[in-house]
């Protein structure tokens, strides 16, 4: 048991390529989580403009993306795209993706918190003279923030792991690698390492997300 | 126009594929029907466990719910999936995604069923315990249903994503519709199936989608 899943020589070759997966994991979750809640911030924003059929456009496009699994999209693109041309590499598609799924719940999320605010800040900030956008950056975002923090930690850590996905395409993140260690020393130590290496980055995101979860909690 | 019909929506592809892609349905939802009641019922032991307020208990329920969610859970399947046969223990594919989704998504329904008994005052625990009623009853007739109701849309968005979860046990090469929709396509040769694929999931999930967003604005507007 101990040679199958914590072989020490087997652990010394494969660690530096962990620690290469752990970068890539990394930098694509912090990719992901950037363009993606931007993304999402956006098209909350544009829904705030009351334009009936943009804003059907969004609610479909976003009820698209919390409809269709992540993975699913994944292999679409992936798979599909280069029929029609289109090839991108792993990296670019999981990114896309998956700031396209984060994206969809994050405008879900900051549209339900913005309407949270009451609607009497929205008049008396206009009516000091803040244009609409100035109202909303510097008077109601700030507000709906209280309301929308905890679930956006949630789902950033959710999407941060479902960068685990990616490795389906080919790009070399933790599992990835992991999973062709295996493959070549025919041994399950890789997994316990990378297994070791999730926790290791998502440990501290659970548990600051019960912090954060507890502290912003609406005390009735 | 008609080249990209050819290429993502070929009903002559259509027609081969159909029988794969049904298949698929009917295992992912022999999956969903399997993995959604194990992880709501452990789910429920892991909060009922919680509220009995054993100190040391709780601290080993926390270690546990948040071990499970801070694993990825495609790293969980692989892990049960090829880790656990160099120990000796061979599961199928079926058995092996049912064991590592309960895993993880027990300690979703743990956390969500927790803060819902949590959400019910002490004071309903009192009343219906001094009328006479045992733990159990009281657990299972007065706190629990006002527990589930206070956090319904959670139990619900979860279900949904224990749902979306199910594609990844394409990775392990059960034949659910993910999977079966690769087989199509590199039977053939065209990406139409995923294309149905995502169409069949998104046309499934659809309407919990919608039903899901109705009660988080419901929800809120209580809040406030």
């Amino acid at each position: 048991m101990i040679d199958s899943f914590f072989n020490p020589q087997i652990m010394r070759q494969v660690l530096p390529s962990i620690i290469d997966g752990m970068l890539i994991t990394v930098a694509l979750s912090i990719l992901v989580i950037l363009s993606g809640t931007a993304l999402g911030l956006g098209l909350a924003t544009v829904r705030t403009l009351q334009n009936k059929p943009t804003n059907l456009l969004i609610v479909f496009v976003v009820d698209v993306f919390r409809a269709i699994p992540p993975l699913v999209i994944l292999i679409v693109a992936f798979f599909a795209l280069p029929y029609v041309g289109i090839q991108l590499s792993g990296f670019v598609v999981a990114w896309l993706c998956l700031s396209l799924v984060l994206a969809a719940f994050c405008e879900e999320i900051f549209w339900a918190s913005i309407l949270s605010v009451h609607k009497g800040q929205w008049e008396a900030a206009r009516s000091t003279g803040f244009t609409f956008l100035q109202t909303l950056r510097y008077v109601v975002l700030p507000q709906a923030m209280r309301l929308a923090l905890p679930p956006l930690t949630n789902r950033a850590i959710a999407i941060g792991k479902s960068t685990a996905l990616a490795s389906v395409v080919a790009v070399p993140e933790i599992l990835n690698q992991a999973t062709s260690a295996q493959a070549q020393f025919a041994n399950s130590t890789p997994l316990t390492l990378a297994a070791l290496a999730y926790l290791a980055i998502f440990i501290p995101l659970v548990v600051l997300s019960r912090r954060i979860e507890s502290r912003f909690m609406w005390k009735h | 126009m008609d080249r990209l019909i050819e290429t993502f929506l070929n009903p002559e592809v259509m027609r081969t594929s159909a029988p794969y892609l049904v298949r698929g349905v009917w295992m992912t939802v022999r999956l969903c029907v399997v993995v959604i009641p194990l992880g709501i019922a452990a789910g429920l032991v892991l909060a009922t466990l919680h509220s009995l307020r054993h100190r040391w208990l709780n601290v080993l329920l926390i270690v546990y719910v948040d071990l499970f969610r801070a694993f990825p859970p495609l790293v969980l399947l692989v892990f049960v999936y090829y880790g656990l046969p160099h120990m000796g223990v061979v599961l199928s594919p079926f058995l092996a995604v049912v064991l590592a989704f309960m895993l993880n998504t027990s300690s979703y329904y743990g956390e969500i069923l927790r803060a819902g008994i949590e959400s019910v005052p002490r004071g309903q625990w009192e009343a219906a315990r001094s009328t006479g009623l045992g733990r159990v009853q009281t657990m299972r007739h007065v706190v629990l249903p006002q527990a589930v109701r206070s956090v319904l849309p959670d139990l619900v968005s979860n279900t949904l994503e224990v749902v979306k979860l199910t594609s990844l046990a394409s990775v392990v090469a059960l034949p659910e519709l993910l999977r079966m929709a690769r087989v199509a396509q590199g039977i053939t040769f065209n990406p139409t199936p995923l294309i149905l694929a995502a169409g069949i999931y998104f046309l499934l999930l659809w309407p919990f989608v919608r039903l899901l967003s109705r009660m988080e604005r419901r929800m809120l507007v209580r809040a406030i």
